[in-house]
């Protein structure tokens, strides 16, 4: 118990790149994961055939092989560098990796989300004249993200829990400083086990209950 | 909705701006390929040396297949376990006794809501700090499969058996079944064909989940592929790309049966109910 009490600031300081490492993603998540729904609901088949094959590929690969790929891959194999510090590097990396990855869950999402509209007011929105994008803009894609609150809640809850695998390439968010404080700490293995347990409950709990109360303050009356 | 409702069938015109903006993008396409090949290129990554070891059989024999074949084991090993740890607990969330039900609950929820890989390393730093075991890593992720996934089937297995009519229940207690009876007789049968796609999906997640072993040293399929090859190869880019292939195939592969599961059970005649989606589904059901 001592030691959790004496390595706490170690602790809240990797929680908060745990959240700062969620935030990114969800934001970058979200835009991408949009832009590929409206991909595989496109006119185009050639559109609707890169985004498909994207999110089946994404979504049967490991996490874990995404992020190594990012991490040693980009990183060290082909230089990408989007800063002079190495921790920072990689913390970018395992952002795009997390992004490109949760993207294809965001995708499938609010795709399913799109089914849920009825057909009704795809068909009113043409009867109008809107143009598919319009179409997208204005009626279905309002309708679909307000059906799919509950679904990104959960796809938010597992990112969250997903973070930890920046640890594969040494990002010291949450469980890789759970590792360390560990090998220092042999005898209170159990009490930082159970701190950091704590921790993510404390991340994950109040966002399904925020998401499950947004999902039916926003759900659309029908 | 088809996506189809979401525009017109196309006329003269539209099908020339279509054809027009098929070409555009498909150059936008091809040149974000090709910016990527130079990138490749650049560094040297297509060279011939770096993907030929996978046309040798002794590097699939040496080095591949046996992380393929651990990354297998540990996955059957841990569905094995998971499985009937389901359905313990899913079933023990559903008894009218308060100190079986709640308990059960209170193990669920928490492995549900921790990730997977912190309860990796407290089985590889717990059981030697507190049991003085020794704990390879193959225990140590098959650990955290078996608890996460466990809790996950727990419940699909609640869900399975709640989505069952009230009145199968019902009428089992009232021929004079007892209550194990009525679970092992009526309701289970049933509710294993309406939760059976949504155990197979979860196995897919799971599958995947093994190659969370890579990073405490497992030597799993991304293992030989990110740890091994490059080390003997300096191949990281091609190996990481082909290990990508054989999980994919593999994933889709099993994807594969859960559909054909699905459709199965939604024409099964043994039960009236539904497919029950997993808990925490990432979609919504499509309207009527």
């Amino acid at each position: 118990m001592s030691a959790l009490l004496e390595e706490l600031p170690v602790i809240l300081g990797a929680f908060w790149l745990t959240v700062r490492l969620t935030l990114a993603t969800a934001v970058a998540a979200l835009v991408l994961g949009t832009v590929l729904a409206a991909m595989r609901v496109s006119p185009l088949a050639v559109l609707r055939t890169v985004a498909a094959a994207y999110v089946n590929a994404l979504r049967n690969t490991p996490l874990t092989l995404v992020i190594v790929f990012c991490g040693l891959g980009l990183g060290l194999v082909l230089d990408v560098s989007f800063s002079d510090s190495l921790s920072t590097n990689y913390l970018w990396l395992s952002i795009i990796g997390l992004s490109l990855y949760t993207a294809a869950f965001v995708c499938e999402a609010i795709r399913s989300g799109i089914n849920t509209v009825p057909i009704g007011q795809a068909e009113a929105a043409r009867a109008l004249g809107l143009t598919f994008l319009q179409n997208l803009r204005h009626i279905v894609l309002p309708q679909a993200f307000r059906a799919v609150i509950a679904p990104l809640g959960s796809v938010l809850i597992a990112l969250i829990k997903n973070t930890t695998i920046a640890a594969a390439i040494g990002v010291a968010e949450a469980s890789l400083t759970m590792k360390s404080l560990f090998e220092q700490h042999q005898e209170a293995v159990v009490p930082i086990f159970l701190g950091f347990a704590l921790g993510f409950l404390v991340l994950t709990l109040p966002v399904g209950l925020l998401f499950g109360w947004l999902a039916k303050r926003l759900a659309v009356a029908r | 909705m088809r996506a189809s409702v979401l525009y017109d069938a196309p006329g003269p015109r539209g099908r020339r701006r279509n054809l027009v903006l098929t070409v555009v993008f498909a150059v936008v396409l091809v040149v974000l390929a090709y910016l990527a090949f130079r990138k490749f290129d650049e560094k040297g990554q297509f060279d011939a040396a770096l993907w030929e070891p996978f046309l040798r059989a002794d590097v699939w024999i040496n080095l591949i297949l046996p992380g393929l074949w651990n990354t297998l084991s540990a996955a059957a090993t841990a569905a094995l376990i998971a499985v009937p740890f389901g359905f313990v607990f899913g079933i023990a969330r559903l008894s009218e006794q308060a100190w079986i039900r709640l308990p059960a609950a209170a193990v669920v929820e928490f492995f549900r809501a921790i990730p997977l890989l912190i309860m990796i390393f407290f089985a590889q730093y717990g059981g030697s700090a507190v049991f003085g075991l020794t704990v390879t890593s193959f225990s140590a992720v098959v650990f955290g499969l078996v608890m996460y996934n466990g809790s996950v089937l727990a419940e699909i297995v609640r869900a399975g058996i709640s989505s069952l009519p009230r009145g199968q229940t019902e009428a089992a207690l009232a021929i004079g079944l007892r209550k194990s009876q009525a679970m092992r007789l009526i309701l289970l049968p049933q509710a294993v064909t309406v939760m059976m796609p949504a155990i197979v999906s979860q196995l897919v997640v799971l599958l995947k989940d093994t190659a969370l072993g890579f990073i405490v040293a497992y030597e799993d399929l991304l293992n030989a592929g990110a740890r091994i090859l490059p080390a003997n190869f300096r191949n990281l880019i091609p190996s990481v790309i082909v290990m990508a292939i054989i999980y994919i195939l593999i994933n889709v592969a099993v994807g594969l049966v859960a559909g054909w599961l699905e459709k199965r059970s939604r024409r099964s005649r043994k039960t009236t109910a539904k497919p029950v989606a997993p808990p925490d589904s990432m979609t919504v059901a499509a309207a009527p």
